[in-house]
């Protein structure tokens, strides 16, 4: 048993084992029932049923059934190559996007740690450096795929994408500075424990969304954006240009396209949790004194899930409300608007942390 | 609030459109987005939690379990009635066959050795397929013997012969109540010669 331990315990395996259960525990399930409930949801919203016709037997499980029935589908569905394609690059790209989605996870910390164990796969030093970089690799998923399978309504959406991401990319960055400043770190785990602190004795949670107003409307905007959801999904455009650059995909690799969204969106959600809502800290929690260390932990873990889900419902919500935004218009708003608002966020949060030093 | 206005368009004095004009407004707060969205998302997210909590607004009906009302009058499958003897109405008088302007009805007269009994179809075909629900067989008919009242609106089969409907699928089920006083049950109708080539479908779909 202690021979077991001690092999678990080493730091490789260790960091396996949490990117096994953050990711396939969490990420991914949630990820694949999105794909359900983003259907159920809007269903919902416009008064209608949604899904609910798959079954075995008699049990369909209120459409639950669906997300199986995808599965199966897309995986006997012949993988077509279109004439004239870049076949190697038409076959790889699907996954840029999928392991981009999937790596935002290394760093997010779903609990806080006990003892020396972390619930978060690494610490690393330059923290949300590491998300910038790791989201401009989502590019790459939208540009190959839409280059390299011939067709010109899908080079359209590859063109779009890759503009409206890498200018959003710039002030999403720009938009994070003032967390930044104001917790005085880039370390997640710092920008976290930094919110767990309290205004006004033990009233107000320092929380990312209470000292970022501004940044946290700017940075979620970057990040919708950035998924190329509603409102700024021009390069899907099912609209005008089909379905954009993964236009030609079909089986498992359209899947895969489909699943990146999705997981992204929960990244989404878990990156605006950490960052502008307290992360796993639960508000008020220190009030309880020698709280046992395994119920604060399940409590964080609920507290971390609940506001993951409410932020995906939220981004679900905002897709089925807000009508699509012209590509001039998404350029516009983010050179025009978003950018000169993050540089005054900038500085007005170093002239108040200035001020207040 | 944008502000209204219904303007007037009479374009060549035929026809007058009616055009719901928007003004649109500048400023801050449209440019902002926000307030706009926040608007929008108040209607969304009201009907998504009425309908999470006992889908009160749903207007979806569940086709084959649930069916959507309709009227008595509605020009559905045809029918064959019956005379309070239990026999057909129809006097095989052609009327039908003759308005029908999809000529999809097809009758052969017969004569039946009981001399009280009238003129009948040997054969009374209809193929609905070719039917296009216009009920002016209905209209037509002296003998208020075919009617179209039968509620059955969708009729999909997955073959064109099982459309043909046949003169014993479509007379109207036996009704010992109604029909109180027989004069010759359904077995003694005489079958055409043919059966075979006049009822194409006689192995038969179900008759309702
Ligand atoms: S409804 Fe019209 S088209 Fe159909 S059988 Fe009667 S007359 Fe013919
Ligand atoms: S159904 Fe009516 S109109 Fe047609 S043949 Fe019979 S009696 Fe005449």
């Amino acid at each position: 048993m202690d021979f077991l331990l001690e092999i678990i315990m080493t730091p490789a395996i260790l960091a396996c084992l949490k990117i096994a259960v953050i990711i396939l525990l969490f990420a991914m399930p949630l990820g694949t029932l999105l794909t359900l409930m983003e259907r159920k949801w809007s269903a919902m919203i416009q008064d209608r049923v949604g899904p609910n016709r798959a079954n075995i037997g008699k049990f369909t499980g209120n459409g639950l059934l669906h997300i199986a029935a995808d599965g199966l589908k897309s995986i006997f569905k012949e993988d077509t190559i279109p004439k004239g394609a870049n076949g190697f690059l038409y076959l790889i790209a699907p996954f840029f996007g999928l392991i981009a989605a999937v790596a935002i996870f290394a760093i997010i910390p779903i609990a806080g740690p006990i003892g020396n164990f972390t619930f978060q796969v690494t610490d690393v030093n330059p923290g949300l450096l590491f998300i910038f970089a790791i989201t401009s690799l989502n590019v790459y998923g939208a540009v190959l795929a839409g280059t390299s399978s011939n067709s010109k309504f899908a080079l359209l959406g590859g063109t779009r994408a890759s503009a409206q991401m890498i200018s959003y990319e710039v002030f999403m960055g720009l938009a994070l500075m003032g967390i930044f400043m104001v917790y005085g770190t880039t370390r997640v785990s710092g920008i976290v424990n930094g919110q767990n602190e309290y205004w006004f004795g033990n009233l107000v949670p320092m929380w990312g969304i209470f000292t970022q107003p501004l940044g946290f409307i700017l940075f979620f905007t970057a990040l919708v954006a950035e998924t190329k959801r509603a409102p700024f999904d021009a390069p899907e455009g099912e609209s005008e240009i089909v379905a954009g650059y993964f236009l030609e995909y079909s089986g498992m690799r359209w899947s895969a396209f489909m699943l990146a969204e999705y997981v992204s969106l929960v990244g989404v959600a878990a990156l605006m949790t950490t960052l502008f809502f307290g992360g796993y800290h639960v508000p008020w929690l220190h009030l309880w004194e020698n709280a046992p260390q395994w119920i604060v932990t399940i409590l964080q873990i609920l507290k971390f899930t609940f506001f993951t889900v409410v932020f995906c419902w939220f981004q679900i919500q905002l897709r089925w409300t807000v009508p699509k935004f012209r590509f001039d218009q998404t350029m516009g708003l983010g050179w025009k608007k978003l950018l000169p608002l993050s540089l005054v966020n900038i500085i007005v949060t170093a002239l108040v942390i200035l001020t207040l030093a | 609030m944008p502000k209204l206005n219904i303007c007037k368009y009479s374009s060549g004095g035929i026809m007058e459109l009616k055009v719901k004009r928007v003004e649109r407004v500048d400023g801050v707060k449209e440019a902002i987005f926000l307030p706009a969205i926040f608007n929008g998302l108040r209607l969304t997210v009201k009907h998504f939690w009425r309908n999470l909590f006992g889908a009160r607004d749903v207007v979806t009906i569940n086709y084959p379990e649930e069916k959507r009302h309709v009227s008595p009058r509605w020009r559905g499958r045809h029918r064959l009635t019956r005379l309070e003897n239990g026999f057909l109405s129809c006097v095989a008088c052609y009327m039908c066959e003759t308005v029908c302007p999809s000529k999809c009805i097809h009758i052969e007269a017969g004569e039946h050795p009981d001399l009280s009994v009238e003129k009948y179809p040997v054969v009374f075909d209809i193929d609905e397929l070719r039917c296009v629900f216009c009920g002016l067989c209905v209209e037509a008919c002296p003998k208020d013997a075919i009617r179209m009242d039968t509620g059955v609106v969708s009729m999909a089969y997955t073959s064109r012969q099982t459309f043909d409907f046949t003169r014993d699928l479509l007379r109207d089920s036996y009704d010992p109540k109604l029909h109180s006083n027989p004069k010759y049950e359904d077995e003694d109708l005489p079958k055409p010669v043919k059966q075979s080539e006049a009822l194409p479908n006689s192995q038969g779909i179900p008759a309702t």
